[in-house]
């Protein structure tokens, strides 16, 4: 009833996480079963270790949060050579999110990726709003998006999503170009660029200044550039953007996601992912819905 | 194994106009709480808090299923925690980080550092060590009496001591000039503000005597996935979280030192 297939990925159910937002998936084995998710998507990946900014990193605001933690990360060889074969027995799609500072990093990260079977898919992030080089600064022209892609496509043979940035004037306009590119999906959102002020202490909350805005407070925005995008390409889109419950995830199914994914939600209640999978379920037979694809992109 | 549990309010304790405690339980067996492990709480009803609030764990009763917390209300989330009553419910994700070492030889001796709210996991910690017949030293400070909450509850696992700015309770001045603070120990605990626990390191440090700090950060998912809270450590970044919030000074050099 939940399957749905984003290019040639199949997924049992339209429920994926968010990277950066699920770790390797293991942190959250004690809460939930990891297997009865449609895929998880693992913390971004750059070509060597990443520290990562400084503390603080994070502040809450109304209904969301901001976050700057400048993709820490082991680097590519460690994931393949340590993550990799502690989450490589999972029955779910293993998907993993690129990262890069250059275009060469991309496509030497997304090769070493292909080379492992039991990942289906890469998620390119051109969106990172948290480093200096590269990151947001591939996402939000369309002729440098479209040039990383092209030349991630010649190296990188399973299915390619890529995932956008909110923070530009025409989002479909990147869509369309990552499309054109040899992009088989895209995901959005990525986090809204945004900044908090400690008036008490006169100064920005983290210490990167600026961070990205997630949680139900970015849904609405989220919605509508779901929309727009699902109406400008033709590949599939996944949809991502403080999706709590079942109910906010059929309303991006209905914008025109395919898939969907969970993120900040994940840290207000770590087994929030499968009790939205029950809750699209007992939606569909509550609206005698047989496939969930029934009701993908009507709006 | 951590559980996300909703735990029942069995009792709630008023302690000077700033701190509480929770005595919470959920009617079964509760997985294992390490000294120095916390819990995440969810705040509800509150549209300003969305993120659960770290609490570490106060006291744990195995026998009777419970757990204390001792809160000090900082901000929107802990005030409308402060407005929990009995039977009032409360959802945790827990246990949560990693602890203090208590695998300490019988008959040595230790000393435990707490101010504020850091005072806390000591209880737990305390309790712990002393069964395993260590002789604990309990050193607790705050700017005045009403401050250093619950001090009463820790005569029975070691030898007391209390230091206020005010001079309202036990020696005049800061922990680390108390005469206890001087004495020899084969290992120093310490959990408070910032500055207390970075004077205690760098004395520890240079006394040669093994030293634990626990941290406190803002966090987000508790369980190393976000990324948020870490620490800048001899390895690196670290999460508060989960490689901690109880780290060994020898890893932080960085941190103390500065």
């Amino acid at each position: 009833m939940l399957n749905v297939k984003v290019h040639n990925l199949s997924l049992k159910n339209p429920v994926l996480t968010a990277s950066g937002t699920f770790g390797y998936g293991e942190e959250f084995a004690d809460f939930i079963d990891l297997n009865r998710l449609g895929g998880f998507v693992v913390k971004g990946t750059t070509g060597t270790h990443r520290e990562g900014n400084p503390y603080p990193r994070m502040v809450e605001t109304p209904s969301g949060m901001l976050n700057s933690v400048g993709l820490q990360n082991g680097g590519v060889e460690k994931f393949c050579s340590e993550v990799y074969h502690r989450i490589k027995h999972l029955d779910t799609n293993i998907i993993v999110n690129v990262s890069g500072s250059s275009i060469e990093e991309y496509c030497s990260v997304a090769e070493q990726i292909d080379a492992l079977d039991k990942i289906p898919a890469i998620e390119l992030n051109i969106s990172c709003p948290n480093v200096k080089c590269g990151g947001m600064g591939f996402g939000t022209s369309p002729d440098m998006a479209s040039q990383v892609v092209a030349a991630v496509r010649k190296v990188y043979h399973k299915t390619l999503i890529v995932k956008l940035s909110p923070n530009v004037t025409s989002i479909a306009e990147i869509a369309k170009a990552v499309e054109g590119a040899g992009a088989d999906s895209v995901s959005l959102i990525n986090t809204l660029l945004g900044m908090a002020i400690d008036i008490e202490r006169r100064r920005p909350f983290m210490a990167n200044v600026t961070g990205g805005l997630s949680g139900p407070a970015v849904k609405p925005v989220a919605v509508r550039m779901v929309w727009q995008v699902a109406h400008a390409v033709k590949i599939p889109v996944v949809g991502l953007g403080g999706i709590c419950t079942a109910e906010d995830a059929i309303e991006f199914l209905m914008a025109g996601a395919t898939a969907i994914e969970v993120g900040t939600a994940n840290f207000i209640d770590p087994a929030v992912t499968v009790k939205i999978i029950d809750g699209m379920e007992a939606w569909c037979k509550n609206h005698g819905i047989k496939d969930i694809n029934e009701i993908i992109g009507i709006i | 194994m951590k559980e996300i549990h909703d735990f029942k309010v069995l009792e709630r304790r008023q302690l000077g106009s700033r701190y509480f405690a929770l005595v919470l339980g959920h009617g079964g067996r509760m997985p294992a709480v390490a000294p120095g492990q916390f819990v995440e709480v969810l705040v509800e009803g509150e549209p300003k808090v969305m993120l659960r609030r770290p609490i570490s764990v106060h006291d744990v009763d195995e026998e009777r299923g419970t757990m204390t917390l001792l809160i000090q209300i900082v901000g929107n989330g802990t005030r409308k925690l402060a407005a929990l009553q009995p039977d009032d419910k409360l959802n945790m994700v827990y246990p949560l980080g990693h602890g203090f070492s208590t695998d300490i030889p019988a008959g040595s001796s230790v000393l435990m550092v707490g101010g504020g709210a850091g005072i806390a996991p000591l209880l737990h910690l305390s309790k712990v060590l002393k069964d395993r017949g260590v002789d604990c030293t309990i050193l607790l400070g705050g700017r005045t009496a009403e401050l250093i909450p619950v001090r009463d509850e820790f005569e029975p696992y070691g030898r007391l001591c209390i230091a206020t700015d005010d001079g309202s309770l036990g020696h005049k001045g800061l922990v680390v000039e108390h005469p206890s603070f001087s004495e020899s120990y084969d290992m120093i605990y310490t959990c408070g503000p910032t500055p207390m626990m970075k004077a205690v390191a760098r004395s520890a440090a240079q006394r040669g005597i093994r030293c634990e700090v626990s941290l406190e950060n803002m966090m987000a998912c508790g369980v190393g996935a976000c990324l948020c809270c870490v620490t800048d450590t001899d390895q690196g970044h670290r999460c508060v979280c989960k490689d901690g919030p109880v780290f060994d000074i020898s890893t932080l050099k960085k941190w103390y030192q500065c």
